[in-house]
């Protein structure tokens, strides 16, 4: 076994009595695609937040690239150490063009004196190009991007997360709303970025977590219900019960 | 790319041409013609004209803050009026003796209050270094302080606007009682000169009245290098989706109590210009109504264009001279329709819309707020 790059262990969140998380453990190694299911309120985007800096748990491990403790770091830290979070719903900066969002995005200084005389590098935008090039706005890279589709912004969003250079990408339903091309094309997108960076993908999709072709984790009540391949987690009859159904 | 930063917009030359305009204009009809002469500004109109500009000032401050990055501080008026505090204390020193009690070392206030020594916040403001610095670095300082916490806790939105209405009404609860030290309910007034120039003569209003245009226009060139910079571009990031500026790794607080502070700063210094002109600081400086007026001016201009906001502080305020003359009850109805007209009808401001008119009539090439020009980011 490789050393992982994510390491949860019995992580808690309440909220108002309520157990969000419930002691997850989760490993996900250096390098692999995780698919994240399960029913609303299993504890998937709570899960994130933690990851992410955004919740603190109440008690359990959450280290990242050996032995950093996330629980200890703020948001803006933990991008800057290599985590890259796309959001459930698009989110980008809608006022902005396409090279303005990923300009935003991509590795480097981010703090605020060195912004205000921030000036473009050659090598900055050759690394731009080449990330329009794999999410597929080469061509408009100078439209706003309020004005893209609700795929393309989901495009540029894991685009940005690209430019962010992370070592590890959390994906939170990236195919929603899309068009059945538009999520076979997500999913070979996802797989050809795993390998070199770790990507935890959380989705409902049953067809594209099938395209994925990775291990799936089924989260309930915050817990981890079942993981392994789809083929055999499908099979499980307690996975059935809570979320596949019959 | 770069290019695309630093393309400067037509209504920016328009605008610092119409103030170096000004600054020369003005001086000239009131100094070279005649008072009957049909083009004679005479010298009250000056001092009307620099009060509206420094408003200006104010209003682009809030648009700093408010039309790039989101916050809609209810409480700017109190930097403003902070501004002009430090400001009026210089002043208030370089009566000197002259005042009613002729006491060579109390203003009459404190003579009257019974106070035997000056307060030590009023140590060194018989120097106008001291002063000016003080100008800019008081509202600052409470900016950053304010906004420090306040930013770190994660109050935004209207939150952050309340919490800023509360600032201002503190503030002039505080300033209007005489222990604070400030002349209470009267504030400071009676002034007599500046830097050795009698307030009273035409000359040092005209020089009040070019200072106010020049220092307009440096904030605007500082507003215009600050929003085209990639501190700006964040800026604009953390107004539009600012979860998503904070997981890409930026420190959104920091980015926040920056621009908050620099704003603070250019919001005392309009007030360090506008209490010569008008001759008097009183805690009603710090009232929320004034803060909320400010927020209408920018509005009304067009948030997020920098010169909107100008446009806006002077059209409202020659409408509140004209109309607080010959309907004074009315006024504050008109105010508020305008503001909810130009909520509903026109969210782009008065520049926002004459812009769209022009390109839509001359078909101009499109230029967004924020965004880059297509031709320049070739």
């Amino acid at each position: 076994m490789t050393e992982p790059i994510l390491y949860l262990d019995s992580v808690s969140v309440t909220f108002d009595g309520f157990r969000a998380l419930n002691k997850l453990s989760l490993i996900v190694e250096k390098g692999e695609l995780r698919a994240v299911i399960g029913p609303n309120g299993a504890g998937k985007t709570t899960m994130m937040d933690v990851i992410t800096g955004k919740t603190r748990p109440d008690q359990g491990i959450v280290l990242f690239n050996g032995d950093i403790d996330l629980t200890r770091l703020d948001e803006a830290r933990i991008a800057e150490l290599g985590i890259g979070r796309k959001f459930q719903r698009p989110s980008v900066f809608a006022n902005l063009t396409i090279l303005q969002n990923l300009e935003l995005a991509l590795a480097g200084n981010r703090g605020a004196w060195k912004a205000l005389t921030w000036n473009a590098s050659i090598e900055s935008r050759d690394r731009i190009d080449e990330v329009l090039e794999i999410v597929n706005l080469g061509t408009q890279k100078n439209r706003i991007a309020a004005s893209l589709s609700h795929g393309q912004k989901q495009w540029l969003e894991i685009g940005m997360l690209l430019a962010q250079e992370p070592l590890l990408l959390l994906v939170d339903e990236p195919v929603a709303g899309m068009t059945d091309a538009e999520t076979e094309d997500t999913a070979r997108l996802l797989k050809s970025i795993a390998g070199q960076r770790s990507v935890l993908v959380v989705e409902h999709d049953m067809t594209f977590v099938e395209a994925l072709d990775a291990k799936v984790t089924v989260l309930h009540e915050g817990a981890v219900l079942a993981e392994g391949r789809l083929a055999q987690v499908g099979t499980d009859s307690r996975v059935i019960d809570v979320y596949l159904g019959r | 790319m770069a290019a695309t930063r630093t393309h400067i917009p037509l209504r920016l030359w328009l605008c610092l041409s119409v103030l170096v305009l000004l600054a020369v204009i003005v001086p000239v009809l009131n100094l070279l013609t005649p008072p009957e002469h049909s083009l004679h500004v005479p010298t009250y109109v000056v001092s009307l004209l620099g009060k509206y500009l420094c408003f200006a000032i104010l209003a682009v401050s809030v648009d700093l803050i408010w039309g790039y990055c989101g916050l809609l501080s209810l409480g700017q008026g109190a930097f403003f009026a902070l501004g002009g505090y430090a400001m009026g204390v210089y002043l208030v020193r370089q009566i000197g003796s002259r005042g009613v009690y002729a006491n060579p070392e109390l203003p009459d206030f404190m003579v009257f209050l019974n106070w035997t020594e000056l307060p030590w916040y009023w140590w060194g403001f018989d120097h106008f270094s001291f002063a000016v610095a003080a100008v800019v670095i008081v509202p600052a300082l409470l900016a950053f302080v304010f906004g420090w916490f306040a930013f770190r806790s994660r109050v935004s939105g209207v939150y952050f606007s309340i919490i800023t209405q509360a600032l201002t009404y503190a503030l002039m609860l505080a300033f209007f009682r005489n222990d604070m030290g400030f002349g209470g309910n009267n504030g400071l007034t009676d002034f007599k000169d500046i830097l050795g120039f009698s307030l009273q003569s035409d000359a040092t209003r005209l020089g009040l009245f070019i200072l106010t245009c020049l220092a307009l226009a440096a904030v605007l060139l500082i507003c215009v290098a600050i929003t085209s910079s990639r501190f700006g571009l964040v800026l604009i990031a953390i107004r539009d989706a600012e979860n998503r500026a904070r997981f890409l790794g930026y420190r959104v607080e920091t980015y926040k109590v920056v621009v908050f502070t620099i704003s603070a700063a250019m919001a005392g210094l309009a007030g360090a210009l506008y209490v010569p002109q008008v001759g008097i600081i009183n805690p009603g400086e710090f009232a929320p109504a004034n803060s909320i007026e400010s927020v209408i001016w920018v509005s009304v201009g067009g948030r997020g264009t920098l010169v909107g906001p100008i446009i806006g502080a002077v059209l409202v305020n020659f409408g509140k001279s004209w109309f607080t003359a010959a309907f004074p009850e009315f006024w504050l109805f008109v105010l508020g329709g305008l503001f909810i007209c130009v909520t509903l009808f026109l969210p782009r401001g008065l520049l926002g819309v004459t812009e769209s008119l022009f390109r839509r009539s001359w078909s101009m090439p499109r230029r967004s707020v924020a965004a880059s020009t297509p031709e320049a980011a070739e």
